[in-house]
This record gives structure tokens, C-alpha cells and sequence, in this order.
């Protein structure tokens, strides 16, 4: 005989655990969380043990729904005197006639998707600081581990387990789940937001090595930017800005590290391999998000990946845009890492000496002392301007502050290109503009 | 060519959902392969793991599972093997190994009249 044939969506288990458990959560409780996550891990060994034998159902997602349904069901008849469930449900729930109904209903798809919203928001409770609502997300929505949000973070698995830990509790303990209409919504929506924006960051400049595991992180914060985009209340410009900018990002994900596993920055990425659907839906939230008289971070951050993502080459760029989106994010959020994006388009716009006076200039640099990619881009601009001997040196502290195996090699490839041009015979390589080396940030 | 019976006892299941959508997987794909070629004589099923025991001249019942869980029979499939060695052998690609369980190997009795 032949076995059943093997398909199944990548992520399928991951992405169906926050759904499932965001809507468990909604029927048992917020207190009843690990009850929530029980009733999930059983629903997969039932999918594992049985699939295994039978093959992938037609629908795999409404099979575990289903399953994690009757599980539930079953759970709220045996503990229904022992355990207080939801309490706004509790009426449902305590009669038999209504019982059921009630669940299937919870479990529509609709009421689905808001459960994960809700979920989404009540993880970004004000009590648990960015890493513990982060990490929350993470484990919650995402399905991850504690072990995949450690890698993720490249943090000890103790450390991860007790922020985890610690949020569950005050999760627990708000009693209740954040409510969509509640009017502190646009307090809690932009810390939602920031969130999605740092997780996303993780995932694109964050220091795993891994790309496959930064894809991920990037994966999974457009998928909940997908869900805030898509829900009439939470689709607000800012995050329509943040969900162009996220898609104009990860368009680019392709692009930055080749198959050999060597990192590229932005100028010498090969653009044929950036993802024109991803690059088309961002340029598709931008134009959407371009409505009120808010003019938010996400904004400016989408619409200098938007100039990018339209030249067709580094050379083709209109670099005297990108600087001055640069200095209006400033404004909003001034901030050193900000500062030494400007002056790397400044250097892109005006030559070098003039990026090395911006990064002379910057305020607070002393924020970028663990950074690798401040004296990379210091050694790009001494190297470019003819100082082949200073841009050495600068590389070299770089390259001890490297986080990843990645980096490194990124770093060395510069040190032997400053050793090319001779160090001190002040000979340039015109064909490889080397500043067109500095790291994207 | 002979049958076998692969009985998969044990195995751990605390895994993450990445994890667990792998190992299905794996599962699926060594399930495959024994299909094309030809080792396959039934692909089985999964047991439930609760389950009753009915024992002694009183036929007394009681709950099961009677093996501990790292014991426990989870599901089993038919193999068609030239000998027991090398039902065996193809028993190694099985992924329960990489959860802490393992297969047990029958031969079906084989009734020459």
C-alpha cells in the first residue's frame, strides 16, 4: 500500500497554537491559561498520533479547531463545579442546553480572529515591560517554546522561562482579557504596535545568527500586523504605516544574505531577489496609511524603505529624500542609531567627508559603544575617503564587537578589502564603492 | 517475503508545535518511502491510549493502560520483510526513536498447510 501523501503548510502547528489557545482562552478564562495550553498540546499529539496514520485531513486547521473544541466542551462539563470558567460566559456555560451552542459559536472563525487580537492586546498589558510582552507574544501567539523564544533572543533558557513565567502571571492575574472597545484602546494599541515593531526588529537587524530563525520573527510579526491591519478598529494609519513598513522590509529579506550565507547591505544586494508581491502590499498599506493628520514613526520608516524598494539601484536612489525622512524621524524620535542612518545617507548624498562630520556629529554616541555597525560605518567612510590605515583600525573594533558568525565574516571580508588598497598607498577600488559596503541599520 | 508487525511503544510528546509539526513529518516521510518500496503491507493504526483490561476466570474488569507509559503502545503497522533482520533494519528509520520511544519487531506466524 501507499502512504497518504505528505503536505502540510510550514508553521501550520505554530500559527493554529496562538488561534487555539487565544480562543480557549477566551471560553476557560484568562486564569485558566495553562488549562488553555493543555487542552492545545492535547489536540496536537491527537493530530500527531492520528495523521501520522491517516494521512493530513482536507483541512488541517479546521481538524484541530475542532478537536481543541471538543476537548474543551468535554472539559467544561467535568470541571464546571470544580473551576470558575469565564465569567461574562458563565451563563452559557453552566446550562447543558447552552453549552455547546455557545462554544461552537466561540469557535467561528470571526470570533477567532478577535480572540487573537484580544489576546494580542492583553499581552501588552502596561504592568510587563517590552521583553516580557515580546516574549509573551512570542510564546502565546506564536507557539514558540521557552527554548525558541531563548534562541530567538539569544538569551539563556532560564532567563526566558522566568520573564515567561512572570508575565503569565500578571496575565492571570488582569482577571480579565483586554476588550477591543475599552477607552484606553489607543493607549494599549500603540504599545501593541511597538511590540510588533520591536519583534519585527528582532527578526531583521536583531543579532541571532540564524537567518532562518530572523525570518521567522519576521514572518510572524507580519502576520499579527496582518491581523491589526485587517480589524476595522485597530487598522488605524499608523498601523497601516507599520504594516507597509514591515512588508517593505521583509521584501528585502531574500536579498541580505546570499547562499553562501554572507551577509549584504542594502547598497550591494542583488534586487532581483527582493519579493515584488511583498514590496507591491506595502506600497499598497502605505498609500492606505497616508489618511489623518498623524504623521507617526511607522510613517517615515515605510517611506524611506518605499524609496528604496522604487530605485532600481543603489546609484538610482533619491538619497537627498532619504536624508531628509531621516532628519523628520529625528525629530519624532531622536535617537543615535537614527542619527547614524542620516549620516550614512548623507555620506550616499554628498561623499564621505561629509558622512564622517554627520557621524562625528551625532548626539549621544556613546549609545552606539556596543554597536558593530557604528565603526563599520566609520571604516567604510575613512576607506572611501583615501585612509585605508584609519578604516582598518575601525574595522578591526568592529570586528570585536561582532555578535554572530555572520557579522564576522562580514567584517573580515572589509579588513582584507582595506588590505587590498594597500593600507597607506591610498589606492581605491572605484568599481566597489566601498561605503555601498556599510550596513544597512 | 514475509509479515511483521511494527508495534511503536513510547514516546515523549512535550514538544513545542514547531517541533511536533516536524516530527509528523519525519513520520510521514518515513511512512512514505516504506510505501514506495514496497514495505508497506498495512500502514496501521494509532491506539488510544486509555483503554479496559479483562483478566482471570472472573473476567474481572479494569481501567487500563496496565504498561507504563514509556511502554505504552501507541499505534502499530504491517511490514513486509524478507526476514527479521531486515524488518528490523527498516524498523531504524522510524522518528519514535528521536522522542525517547521505541518499536518493538514481530514476525506474523506464517501457517504452511
Amino acid at each position: 500500500m501507499a502512504a497518504p501523501a505528505v503536505e502540510l503548510d510550514e508553521h501550520l502547528f505554530r500559527h493554529e497554537a496562538g488561534r487555539m489557545v487565544a480562543a480557549l482562552i477566551r471560553i476557560f478564562g484568562v486564569h485558566n491559561l495553562a488549562l488553555a495550553e493543555d487542552v492545545v498540546q492535547d489536540a496536537f499529539c491527537r493530530a500527531l498520533e492520528v495523521w501520522k496514520f491517516r494521512g493530513v485531513p482536507e483541512n488541517p486547521s479546521a481538524w484541530l479547531m475542532a478537536t481543541a473544541k471538543h476537548r474543551a466542551i468535554d472539559v467544561l462539563r467535568r470541571e464546571r463545579t470544580a473551576r470558575t470558567f469565564a465569567p461574562e460566559l458563565s451563563r452559557f456555560l453552566e446550562s447543558e442546553w447552552t453549552l455547546s451552542p455557545a462554544v461552537h459559536e466561540l469557535f467561528e472563525t470571526n470570533a477567532i480572529q478577535d480572540d487573537e487580537l484580544r489576546m494580542m492586546f492583553s499581552c501588552c498589558h502596561p504592568r510587563l515591560g517590552e521583553p516580557a510582552q515580546i516574549a509573551l507574544i512570542l510564546h502565546i501567539l506564536c507557539g514558540f517554546s521557552v527554548g525558541e523564544v531563548a534562541a530567538a533572543f539569544l538569551s539563556g533558557n532560564a532567563a526566558i522561562e522566568k520573564r515567561i513565567t512572570r508575565a503569565k502571571k500578571v496575565l492571570a492575574g488582569s482577571k480579565r482579557l483586554f476588550e477591543l472597545t475599552e477607552k484606553d484602546f489607543s493607549t494599549r494599541l500603540s504599545a501593541v504596535q511597538r511590540a510588533l515593531y520591536l519583534l519585527f526588529n528582532e527578526g531583521y537587524h536583531g543579532a541571532s545568527a540564524e537567518s532562518a530563525v530572523r525570518a521567522e520573527l519576521c514572518g510572524e510579526a507580519l502576520r499579527l500586523a496582518g491581523l491589526l491591519c485587517r480589524h476595522p478598529l485597530a487598522s488605524t494609519p499608523a498601523t497601516l504605516a507599520l504594516g507597509a513598513l514591515m512588508c517593505l522590509h521583509a521584501a528585502r529579506l531574500p536579498g541580505r544574505v546570499d547562499a553562501s550565507g554572507d551577509l549584504h547591505s542594502l547598497l550591494e544586494q542583488d534586487r532581483s531577489r527582493w519579493d515584488i508581491e511583498l514590496m507591491a502590499e506595502g506600497q499598497r498599506l502605505l498609500d492606505l496609511s497616508a489618511t489623518g493628520t498623524e504623521l507617526t514613526e511607522y510613517h517615515i520608516e515605510a517611506a524611506i524603505a518605499n524609496v528604496h524598494a522604487r530605485a532600481g539601484s543603489a546609484a538610482e536612489t533619491d538619497w537627498q529624500r532619504i536624508v531628509s525622512l531621516y532628519e523628520m524621524l529625528l525629530a519624532i524620535r531622536p535617537s543615535p542609531v537614527v542619527a547614524l542612518n542620516r549620516a550614512i545617507a548623507m555620506a550616499q548624498h554628498k561623499g564621505p567627508e561629509r558622512g564622517l562630520e554627520a557621524m562625528r556629529a551625532i548626539e549621544g554616541v556613546d549609545r552606539l559603544a556596543r554597536y558593530p555597525f557604528y565603526p563599520a560605518a566609520l571604516g567604510e567612510l575613512e576607506l572611501r575617503s583615501g585612509r585605508p590605515e584609519a578604516a582598518h583600525g575601525y574595522f578591526r573594533a568592529a570586528l570585536a564587537l561582532a555578535r554572530n558568525t555572520m557579522e564576522r565574516r562580514f567584517l573580515e571580508r572589509r579588513i582584507a578589502a582595506c588590505q587590498a588598497n594597500g593600507c597607506g598607498m591610498g589606492g581605491l577600488d572605484e568599481k566597489r564603492t566601498p561605503e555601498s559596503q556599510v550596513q544597512e541599520l | 517475503m514475509s509479515e511483521f508487525l511494527f508495534l511503536y511503544r513510547g514516546g515523549d510528546s512535550s514538544a513545542s508545535p514547531e517541533e511536533m509539526q516536524q516530527t509528523m513529518h519525519k513520520w510521514m516521510t518515513w511512512m512514505k518511502e516504506l510505501g514506495d518500496s514496497g514495505h508497506l503491507k498495512a500502514i496501521g493504526n494509532p491506539l488510544e491510549p486509555a483503554g479496559k483490561v479483562v483478566k482471570g476466570s472472573q473476567k474481572t474488569i479494569t481501567d487500563g493502560p496496565y504498561a507504563e507509559a514509556k511502554d505504552l503502545v501507541g499505534g502499530y503497522t504491517l511490514i513486509n520483510a524478507k526476514d527479521l533482520a531486515e524488518a528490523a533494519e527498516l524498523s531504524k528509520g522510524c522518528p519514535i526513536f528521536e522522542t525517547g520511544g521505541f518499536v518493538e519487531v514481530r514476525p506474523i506466524m506464517q501457517i504452511n498447510m
